[in-house]
């Protein structure tokens, strides 16, 4: 296939050449930064907890006027009565649950390096959780200890492995020690994960896994956020006769239905909005695709119809049907090759833009060539039927006027 | 002649009906996706006190003892520097705010008792910020003082729990202490919360919250800090406070101050005062440092918490992109589509219509286009727009078509058509008579 007729044709439809090519442009710009941001907020979606989510409950009951040692006594025991119940324990938060204990912390009582999210955990917690110890050792009776305020002055805590890299990158975070104002951590155990109760909620890297695991003792400074565990299939039954069993037990609480939720539900109702996100790019990318190529139809049967004579001539002169599928399969071609190349100048300034006003990392190539090959699969496919119909223009054309 | 242009278009889409669906289908669903971003832009981002909002001012100082003077003070005061500022009562109007959870009893005993958000806030918190009564109306400055018992509850809370009677003079079981209600306020929605917007830099552009309903209880502000005391949360802290919960003394921020100036000397004189105030609290030593105040107007400070969710943008920016790719698209076929009718074009020419009289034939196509896409794009807003009302956001109760709104869909698909048109028009219009002739 000879290129110099195609440009040369081209040259005399600049115009429309150029608007074709310009959209696929704007196409490829989209496209690429689109499907990049899907699979970014994809990412966040599948963010792991790092505890046995499908088989996990949370009751919650506010109570500024109670005991905690007696409210904790109560409910507990309450819960633990329910059927199907496997084990329940007294925690501050969990995953997908509302955040408590955020904190500053330093490694020299003078700077201030991170804010991750303390969670606190009576006996059993860690168990009850599913907590995955990667190193270190298990917390022992003596570790719990019980906190006029917040946490125990003294605590032995458990740290992810995100974290931990963050604040002795390279070196074995076992025995490090930590500050928050007065209060003292020592690391004895290694988390593989463990998220904070709102991944990505601007307060870790993006990474989002800065956690520390507190043992203490339940009572004034932790009550009231249970967690239970069952089977996953029981579950929703369980989670339904725990909540009556927690308001009978502690009728003077009042029982945060939002809250109090199963893990599962918990995670849906946090990642609501990202998938709303997913599905409106999701849907721009399609229709975008689909408008991209009702513009190539409607120009190639334009210029199909246009050329009608020129076609006839041709294949008066001998050229065959291939030969004339070829041609506007090749024209395509060029166009859409000549509107990527602009769309990639167009893709990295939108990226650009991108970064500087939503945190997003920079494009990698695959996805350029990705859109590429996606974007000439669209012109090819697009042309075909003007392309075919171009075909079957019967030689005879040529000898009439019209 | 406009008459005849329109039968013109009219018969001319009639004749390619699907190429003429094509072009409407894309103007609209183009023109539906940015009317439907661009109108939850619009709620979100407005003035949410017009004619007001330039003469309020969030003054701040710095009590933290780890910043310097080239950082930024914390987003809200210390108990101590807001109540100082407040007393002294320089500005026009000043109201402090504080919210929390508390607990509202019901007064029927079988029904449990429910956690709500609630507002305490100073007398002023009313007349400054335009607040609209129903029944009743707003405490008095004594009442203020004297720490009472009342209470001011929103119309939606007044539906449920008195079935929206006046219920001045009704009681309120919060937490353990009985309150009266001494108004009773009109539906009540600013866009954003403006008074509870802080600690947006923070948030990593996920600000929906800000967008939340007013809360449904307010009482004085210290009846609030006694009824409710030992729940308050702070904004952050630079050392643990003694009393979680109970903040009056504690190291922490968790105040907001509100102040209107009308004027700008009265605002110069009040950022001098509270400038004055750093000076003489870092003389007593409370403050480490003196020269971190600032005093940003309403705007200025949701401007500065960047309050438009990023999502938010994000989708306006795509639909924009969308629309742009529509465009083009249609320019693309319109081309097409005039210029298949040179012959005609090449005849009236001839027949003595001027350029102009052929570009105004065009254009009126183009328009009509674009009027038909309008209607389309507009159902299609709507149904965005209640797309939209379905999401669990803040905001989603507010996502409705205002008349602007309503206006500007169809100012926008007839502009963005006749932009479409006008360089096929052109091409249209510059067709050679005699060339076009000799080949018919």
């Amino acid at each position: 296939m000879q290129f110099a007729p195609i440009l040369s044709a081209l040259r005399r439809h600049r115009l429309a050449t150029a608007l074709i090519a310009f959209e696929i442009a704007l196409a490829c710009a989209v496209l690429c930064n689109a499907c990049f941001l899907i699979v970014q907020q994809l990412r966040a979606l599948h963010v792991e907890s790092g505890v046995a989510e499908s088989s996990l409950a949370v009751i919650n009951l506010g109570c500024d006027d109670c005991k905690g040692a007696d409210l904790n006594a109560r409910v507990t025991t309450a819960l633990r009565a329910v059927p199907g119940v496997q084990s329940v324990a007294v925690v501050n938060a969990a995953p997908f649950a509302q955040p408590t204990g955020y904190a500053g912390i330093s490694l020299d009582r003078e700077h201030f390096i991170a804010v991750p999210h303390f969670y606190a955990g009576g006996p059993g917690a860690a168990e009850t959780l599913g907590l995955q110890l990667m190193a270190g050792r298990a917390f022992q009776a003596d570790d719990f200890q019980t906190a006029e305020s917040w946490l125990p002055q003294n605590t032995s805590v458990w740290v992810t492995r995100a974290f931990a890299q963050r604040l002795w990158p390279g070196q074995d975070p076992l025995g490090k020690e930590f500050w928050s104002d007065k209060y003292h951590f020592r690391v004895i155990g290694v988390l593989a994960h463990l998220t904070p109760p709102d991944p990505g909620g601007g307060h870790g890297d993006s990474a989002g896994e800065w956690s520390v695991f507190a043992p203490m003792l339940p009572g004034d400074s932790l009550h009231g956020v249970y967690v239970l565990r069952a089977s996953a299939i029981d579950l929703p039954r369980v989670l339904r006769e725990a909540r009556v069993a927690a308001q009978r037990a502690a009728p003077e609480a009042v029982l945060d239905l939002q809250q109090s939720r199963t893990l599962p539900e918990l995670r849906a109702d946090f990642f609501r909005q990202t998938r709303v996100m997913v599905g409106t790019l999701a849907g721009v990318i399609v229709a975008l695709l689909l408008v991209t190529a009702l513009g190539i139809v409607g120009l190639a049967s334009f210029w199909v119809q246009q050329r009608r004579k020129q076609i006839g001539i041709r294949r008066a002169m001998g050229a065959t049907r291939g030969d004339i599928l070829h041609y506007f399969q090749t024209e395509n071609f060029l166009i859409v090759s000549a509107g990527i190349a602009i769309g990639i100048v167009m893709t990295f300034a939108l990226n650009l833009l991108l970064m500087k006003f939503y945190e997003v990392p920079r494009l990698p190539v695959y996805y350029l060539l990705a859109g590429a090959v996606v974007l000439w699969a669209l012109g090819q496919l697009s042309v075909l039927a003007p392309a075919m119909r171009a075909a079957n223009v019967p030689p005879v054309v040529a000898t009439r006027s019209v | 002649m406009f008459g005849y242009y329109v039968d013109l278009a009219f018969h001319s889409l009639r004749r390619n009906k699907v190429l003429t669906a094509l072009m409407v289908l894309a103007i609209a669903v183009g023109i539906g996706a940015s009317m439907t971003t661009l109108t939850v832009v619009h709620l979100l981002s407005g003035d949410p006190l017009p004619g007001r909002s330039q003469s309020i001012f969030y003054p701040q100082v710095d009590a933290n003892p780890k910043n310097k003077d080239s950082s930024e003070p914390l987003d809200m005061l210390d108990y101590r520097s807001a109540v100082d500022l407040w007393t002294a009562r320089r500005a026009d109007r000043q109201a402090l705010v504080v919210q929390s959870t508390v607990r509202l009893n019901s007064a029927d005993a079988g029904k449990p008792a429910v956690m709500m958000p609630m507002l305490s806030a100073t007398t002023d918190f009313f007349s400054m910020f335009n607040v609209p009564f129903r029944y009743g109306g707003p405490w008095s400055e004594q009442d203020d003082a004297a720490r009472a018992r009342v209470a001011v509850i929103t119309d939606d809370l007044n539906q449920k729990l008195f079935a929206g009677e006046n219920s001045v003079g009704r009681a309120l079981r919060l937490r353990n202490s009985d309150v009266r209600i001494v108004g009773v306020l009109k539906p009540w929605r600013p866009s954003p919360q403006f008074y509870a917007v802080r600690g947006g830099r923070f948030a990593a552009g996920d600000t929906s919250d800000f967008y939340a309903k007013p809360e449904d209880v307010i009482t004085p502000f210290f009846t609030g800090l006694d009824v409710n005391d030992g729940n308050f949360q702070q904004f952050t802290c630079w050392s643990m406070p003694p009393r979680p919960g109970h903040l009056q003394d504690s190291p922490c921020v968790w105040v907001a101050l509100w102040v209107q100036l009308n004027d700008a000397s009265r605002v110069a004189s009040y950022r001098r005062f509270v400038a004055d105030y750093a000076a003489q609290q870092q003389a007593m030593g409370r403050f480490t440092h003196a020269g971190n105040t600032r005093m940003r107007s309403l705007m200025e400070w949701l401007d500065f918490n960047g309050v438009l969710p990023s999502n938010v943008r994000l989708q306006a920016w795509l639909a924009v992109a969308f629309l742009a790719i529509c465009l083009v698209n249609m320019v693309g076929l319109l081309l097409a589509k005039f210029l298949r009718r040179s012959g005609e074009i090449g005849l009236r020419r001839a027949l003595g219509a001027s350029r102009a009289a052929v570009f105004a034939q065009y254009m009126v196509e183009s328009a009509l286009i674009g009027f038909i896409g309008g209607v389309c794009g507009w159902l299609l807003t709507l149904a965005g727009l209640w797309f939209i009302r379905q999401q669990p956001v803040a905001y989603a109760d507010m996502a409705r078509l205002d008349v602007s709104m309503f206006l500007l869909t169809f100012l926008a698909a007839v502009g963005a058509s006749l932009l479409a048109g006008a360089l096929p028009a052109v091409r249209a219009c510059r067709v050679m008579p005699a060339w076009q002739l000799k080949s018919l």
